[in-house]
């Protein structure tokens, strides 16, 4: 890490979905708590890696942070400077210091749009430059991600998804921007090249000094590249530190729970291995229950836990988290 | 205990438009009453194409069974009339896919597509078999399975759909279980649910089961003997321990390095496989992995190595002893 100023700071971030009811009168019934008040900050140069389960909100975290859905409450500070409070032109140029790289290397990619035109695209939205220069940028945008540079002109169902995910890369790194989130960039890909694409975005981390968010649902794989890892668990973030104590003293017993649950390819490991196993679904965050949001599927839960919910603290160098068995 | 299967020089293509391709290339192996095999291997490697060819499952066209026997109880399955092997299928052995929001028919209630296969296969009246379906479903641990069977599909949860899955392909006792990545679809704490429950069935059912994967961990833990499939080849075949503890194919020591442990603090750069693999309609000559195997010899390139045993159990095609020397 270069140095330990903050870069993105969220505060009780909150992305609510209202559930409406009639088709001519729309009546709002209730609300899809998709974030409920999530709280943490990025420093510079570091990569928070942000985990959970399907539905847990780590996604829409994501694309609220960058505003592509616009937060129901909370504040995002990039700089110092509120995003959520930011509309029109002043948002417009502060989307080039922050990007995204998706999961669906299929789906993300304009399949009529030329490999140089979705690379330059963001170039030419922003008017940054255009003509013999842009073409010169994009193809040294393609060998930076590892890509032969005289691919400009094919289209993306050319290319195989390692390939597919590398020119999403290339795209996000068009402007030359701070922070990155990465929503699941490797999931969708073979265990050979998944592989690839993880060692690209370190070493694109460290050649441009960029400040990852990264989303995924493989433990293991956020344990490699990350710096800080987030636990979420429907809508709210249940424990927060730097990854060798989250994950060699876990607090949360939906950490513990979700560590336990992952596979170690080592057969004399797995034969030991004691499994918590979760009982039950995760709960609907249209209705999410009273209180602690895990209690309905926590081994250790108590009575206190169905009626207050626990608070976010720091229980000691940086490690927070949400718990009433925590301390 | 004897042999259940035998699978001996399978060989499956599809006929297309671009060409022939190449699925799945004369794989040959056994399993035992009571065993727990694995198949490892990426997308595109055949592991799926065999094991629907052992049911005989291939649409066709465009695919057709080449050559080969499948030897279920001594019958070859690619012999026997489709009156028999309606007979096998389900009844003998029983198969459940990966994606359980599909595989299920979302206009049938649970209790209808339960029922289904024993009334078929068990002969049993509509009463018994209702009976039946709600004692499977508690036995896969759905919460309230009496009240829930009349439930369609969308109403039920990834994981609870599984469950059902795995209901329905138990219902007739069978003694194969063919399981097709049915853990892929799922969330890491659903999947151990998933696993614990076949770990048990197996023990009370004596089943013996086939589990296919491209998740190394998974296999670790739940199988007893390990057969890794690249390129439509069967490239290793070893007992659990000794396939991780002593990797012989350089793939398998590709596939072991290239991901990332959750056991593992060290933060060192993953060892990727480079390149992809290759195009099954145009197979070069030689060992399909040879243009991505850091320890090929110009042999490699000629001719594709055949299966060779290297010790107890462990079979390996490669004409190069990684651990030193050539064979």
């Amino acid at each position: 890490m270069a140095d330990n100023s903050v870069l993105v700071e969220i505060k009780a971030l909150r992305m609510w979905f209202p559930i409406t009811q009639g088709i001519i009168i729309q009546r709002h019934v209730g609300d899809i708590k998709a974030v409920d008040g999530v709280s943490f900050s990025i420093r510079k140069g570091e990569t928070l890696g942000l985990v959970g389960e399907s539905g847990c909100g780590k996604t829409t975290t994501g694309r609220a942070i960058l505003q592509l859905y616009r937060p129901t409450g909370g504040e995002v500070l990039f700089e110092g400077k509120d995003l959520c409070a930011l509309k029109g032109e002043t948002l417009r140029r502060m989307r080039r210091h922050m990007q995204m790289i998706f999961q669906d290397p299929y789906a993300s990619l304009n399949p009529r749009m030329t490999v140089g035109n979705i690379v330059g695209e963001p170039l030419e939205v922003h008017n940054i430059m255009r003509g013999a220069e842009l073409r010169e940028r994009v193809q040294e945008l393609l060998r930076i991600v590892g890509l032969n540079p005289y691919f400009v002109n094919r289209y993306p169902h050319e290319f195989s998804g390692g390939q597919r995910q590398r020119i999403g890369v290339a795209r996000a790194l068009a402007l030359q921007p701070d922070f990155i989130v990465c929503d699941e960039p490797i999931s969708a890909l073979d265990v050979s090249i998944q592989a690839q694409i993880v060692n690209l975005l370190e070493e694109l981390q460290a050649e441009f000094n960029l400040t990852y968010l990264f989303i995924a649902h493989d433990l293991s794989v956020v344990r490699h590249i990350s710096d800080r890892v987030a636990v979420m668990y429907l809508g709210k973030i249940v424990e927060l530190t730097d990854r060798d104590t989250l994950y060699e003293d876990p607090q949360h017993p939906y950490t513990k729970s979700l560590l336990s649950a992952v596979p170690i390819p080592d057969p004399i490991i797995e034969e030991k291995r004691e499994r918590i196993i979760l009982k039950g679904d995760v709960p609907s965050p249209a209705n999410p229950p009273s209180g602690c949001n895990f209690r309905t599927r926590c081994p250790v839960v108590m009575d206190i836990c169905a009626e207050v919910d626990p608070e976010w603290k720091d229980i000691g160098g940086g490690h927070w988290a949400a718990c009433h068995r925590v301390s | 205990m004897g042999t259940l299967l035998q699978v001996r020089g399978l060989k499956t293509q599809f006929f297309t438009q671009d060409g022939v391709v190449n699925a799945v290339n004369g794989i040959s192996y056994d399993l035992n009453e009571g065993e727990t095999l694995g198949i490892v291997g990426e997308s595109g490697c055949g592991k799926s194409v065999s094991v629907l060819s052992v049911m005989r499952l291939i649409p066709t066209p465009p695919g057709r069974i080449v050559g080969g026997e499948v030897l279920f109880q001594g019958r070859d399955l690619l012999k026997i009339d489709e009156e028999e092997i309606r007979q096998v299928r389900g009844n003998k052995i029983a198969m459940i896919f990966q994606d359980p929001m599909t595989s299920l028919n979302p206009v049938l209630t649970i209790s209808q597509q339960v029922s289904e296969s024993l009334e078929l296969h068990m002969g049993m009246d509509k009463e018994q078999a209702r009976r039946r379906s709600i004692e499977l479903l508690e036995m896969v641990n759905i919460p309230e399975a009496g009240d829930r069977i009349d439930d369609y599909p969308h109403q039920f949860s990834g994981g609870m759909r599984q469950r059902v899955m795995i209901a329905m392909g138990l219902s007739c006792n069978p003694q194969l279980l063919i399981a097709d990545e049915p853990t892929t679809a799922l969330d890491v704490t659903i999947q151990a649910q998933i696993i614990d429950i076949i770990k048990r069935l197996k023990q009370e059912l004596g089943m013996a089961i086939v589990w296919i994967t491209h998740d190394l961990g998974i296999i670790a833990g739940l199988a007893e003997r390990v057969v890794v499939m690249y390129a439509g080849y069967l490239i290793e075949e070893a007992g659990v321990k000794d396939l991780y503890g002593d990797p012989r194919h350089p793939y398998t020591v590709g596939l072991l390095r290239s991901v990332p442990r959750l056991d593992q603090r060290i933060k060192e750069k993953l060892i990727p496989i480079e390149g992809m693999p290759p195009d099954l309609i145009d197979v070069p000559p030689g060992c399909p992995f040879a243009p991505r195997c850091v320890y090929a010899i110009e042999r490699c390139l000629e001719e594709n190595p055949h299966l060779e045993t290297v010790g107890p159990r462990h079979k390996v095609a490669c004409w190069v002893d990684i651990t030193g020397g050539e064979r």
